[in-house]
């Protein structure tokens, strides 16, 4: 109706955002670089980091805008770990193409449990995760030919002869071992950049704006349409397929796999919590200040034992009574700084009332 | 035929502990529909101060267990009061995050105080005692745990439906607006819910802690079947809660027969199958 430039827009982009743009396309390269200047040991820390913010993303897209409280997590690590490793020690697989598989596998597992999970509300719903989680590990611990419930290694040779490790090793001269870190780390760098991009997509296209109005009142949400099954199904799926392949790319880098590790509440679920809640929940930005204060913590806190885990703990509670939206949301409502913003914004100039008005329905039908 | 009666006999006892352990959650969501996933480490400690008292003043555990009662009501009020009453709201996020984070501070709290290594609370010559019936030996904690667990179940019930205190759980738990409009304060209700939620909690701890060895960090273990049971019991159904336990207590007890690997794995697979067959419990609320 409207066709002129000056015309009513809708966007979510903001200053921000835009100047952020170019940032994160270069910190993305420099990641992606480290490997020539960082030690092998910095380059271990950075692997973890990036794969707890992929975990952390996951949990935050599944709780923070999906509204499925999960504490069941570590199912999905566990399984795609042990799915890499089936492929790799029983079927001969390159280790790179047995994550990918992993990852299906891992979705084809959640296709199975959402008939059972999705049945539960709310806050049954997170047990119900937690029951599944228990029963796979414990028929995994049932596994002989991965090692039953000691678990197994990966043959040494598998990860050496991994795509790309043979190539690292000329390219930088690095021993095998630490080349296999190397392309880990890289492979950590493309999943954690890819997760975040696929997020913020989803969360802008018509997708995302359906899963805002679910959490926001199913009830309403249904009444304009919205398909709210199907949408968390979906949301579901995607992140067990991404947990999945993060699961199954740490157990290449660690090369050991047991059942109590794979599938540990702590590891895979509790810290990925604390993360996104001290960080902030319901942003895309609060799982990366979360990793980073989570990493800082660690450092800090590393002899200490017991003592790390509880103060984590006493924060997260702090956090959740006091600052709900996290670290990031105290810091967004102070600057009104966002880098990943998902609000629909009206842009553009009216150049009279009476089509203001219209313009404004016009572009509302097409959000 | 013998010893499958012994096994269900040993079921049915096992589901008395379960729900004693699941008693106390049945009750704080009934009356706040708050999901707690810090009581089996509420549990533990329990255990471990009544273990505490035990060993530093020399008590007998039924004793000491008595004086850990108003230790744990208090805990348990001033816990609502100041903390959960505050995640209370349509949200779900905030309990089951503040309550996840409870448990693993709870948990590593013990672990600083008391160690990784495991305990028990020594109940003398009942822990091995037991009585014949026909052909089967029903061991005195076990039957005990049972008894204790169906009392437990008894008193709390007729606190809900016979007791002033009950009706303004039921009040509240119906429409807090209203029930606050006819002069009950919800947030000292709660407490006081909460309060009694670890007076059984205390309980449950006396019986872990005499039957088996425990550490600071099996609460979540022991949760996960309390949480079975009350959900294949139906939310808010008490004696639901105890069907639920024993239906878990029975699994568990013929999957050791078969092969000791598969107790808890046909455990969760009972649950997963009540639960398949009918989605809101066997006892189910007429609205909720």
């Amino acid at each position: 109706m409207v066709s002129t430039p000056e015309a009513w827009r809708v966007t979510t982009r903001t200053k921000a955002s835009a100047v952020f743009m170019p940032l994160a396309v270069a910190a993305i390269l420099a990641a992606l670089a480290a490997p020539v200047f960082a030690s092998r040991a910095a380059i271990q820390d950075l692997f973890f980091m990036l794969t707890m913010l992929v975990l952390a993303q996951c949990w935050n897209l599944l709780a923070g805008y999906a509204g499925l409280v999960s504490v069941g997590q570590q199912v999905f690590v566990g399984f795609g770990g042990y799915a890499m490793f089936a492929l790799v020690v029983l079927a001969g697989l390159d280790p790179l193409l047995a994550i990918l598989i992993a990852g299906v596998a891992t979705t084809a597992l959640a296709v199975l449990t959402a008939q059972f999970v999705f049945r539960l509300q709310g806050a049954y719903f997170a047990i119900g995760t937690w029951v599944v989680s228990e029963v796979v590990r414990l028929l995994v611990a049932q596994w002989t030919a991965l090692g039953g419930g000691t678990g197994t290694s990966l043959p040494a040779r598998a990860a050496r002869e991994m795509f790309g490790v043979a190539m690292a090793s000329r390219a930088f001269g690095f021993r095998s071992a630490q080349a296999v870190d190397t392309v880990c780390y890289w492979l950590a760098v493309v999943l954690a950049a890819g997760t975040i991009g696929f997020i913020y997509g989803l969360l802008r296209a018509r997708q995302g704006l359906a899963l805002a109005a679910v959490r926001d009142n199913q009830e309403a949400a249904r009444a304009v349409a919205v398909d709210s099954h199907r949408i968390k199904t979906f949301v579901y799926l995607a992140v067990a397929f991404i947990t999945g392949l993060t699961g199954a790319l740490i157990y290449v880098e660690k090369a050991r796999i047991s059942p109590n590790a794979a599938f540990s509440v702590l590891d895979w679920t509790a810290y990925v919590i604390f993360i996104v809640v001290i960080g902030g929940i319901g942003t895309i930005e609060g799982p990366i200040v979360g990793v980073v204060v989570f990493m800082i913590l660690q450092t800090m806190l590393a002899d200490y034992g017991s003592w790390y885990l509880l103060i984590l703990g006493v924060i997260a509670i702090v956090v959740m009574l006091f600052a709900r939206r996290g670290l990031w949301g105290l810091f967004t409502e102070r600057t009104g700084i966002q880098f990943f913003p998902v609000r629909r914004i009206l842009v553009g100039t009216p150049f009279s009332t009476v089509k203001e008005a219209g313009a404004f329905a016009d572009q509302a039908h097409q959000v | 035929m013998v010893s499958f009666a012994d096994t269900l006999v040993q079921g049915v006892l096992l589901g008395g502990l379960y729900a004693l352990f699941a008693a106390g959650l049945s009750l704080i969501f009934g009356v706040m529909r708050l999901v707690n996933l810090a009581h089996g480490d509420l549990i533990v400690l329990a255990a471990f101060l009544i273990l505490s008292l035990i060993t530093a003043l020399g008590l007998n555990p039924f004793v000491a267990a008595l004086i850990a009662l108003p230790i744990m009501f208090a805990l348990g009020f001033v816990l609502q009061l100041q903390v959960l009453n505050r995640t209370l709201g349509p949200d779900i996020l905030p309990p089951l995050l503040v309550t996840f984070g409870l448990s693993i501070v709870i948990q590593n709290g013990l672990l600083e105080a008391f160690s990784a290594d495991s305990r028990r609370i020594s109940v003398g010559l009942l822990e091995t005692a037991s009585l014949p019936v026909g052909p089967i030996s029903i061991g005195v904690m076990p039957l005990l745990t049972f008894l204790s667990a169906v009392a437990v179940i008894v008193g709390l019930n007729h606190l809900f439906y016979r007791t002033e205190l009950g009706r303004a759980f039921r009040a509240t738990s119906d429409d807090k607006v209203t029930a606050s409009l006819m002069g009950i304060r919800p947030e000292r209700i709660f407490a006081v819910a909460t309060g009694i939620a670890m007076i059984v909690a205390t309980i449950a701890a006396l019986y872990l802690g005499a039957r088996a060895n425990f550490d600071p960090t099996i609460g979540p273990a022991r949760l996960i079947y309390a949480f079975e049971a009350v959900i294949i019991g139906g939310l808010g159904s008490l004696w639901g809660t105890l069907a639920g336990g024993v239906i878990i207590g029975v699994a568990q007890t013929f999957g050791a027969a078969i092969n000791p690997e598969w107790q808890i794995l046909l455990g969760h697979v009972a649950f997963i199958a009540v639960l398949l067959a009918m989605p809101r419990g066997l006892f189910p609320r007429p609205t909720d």
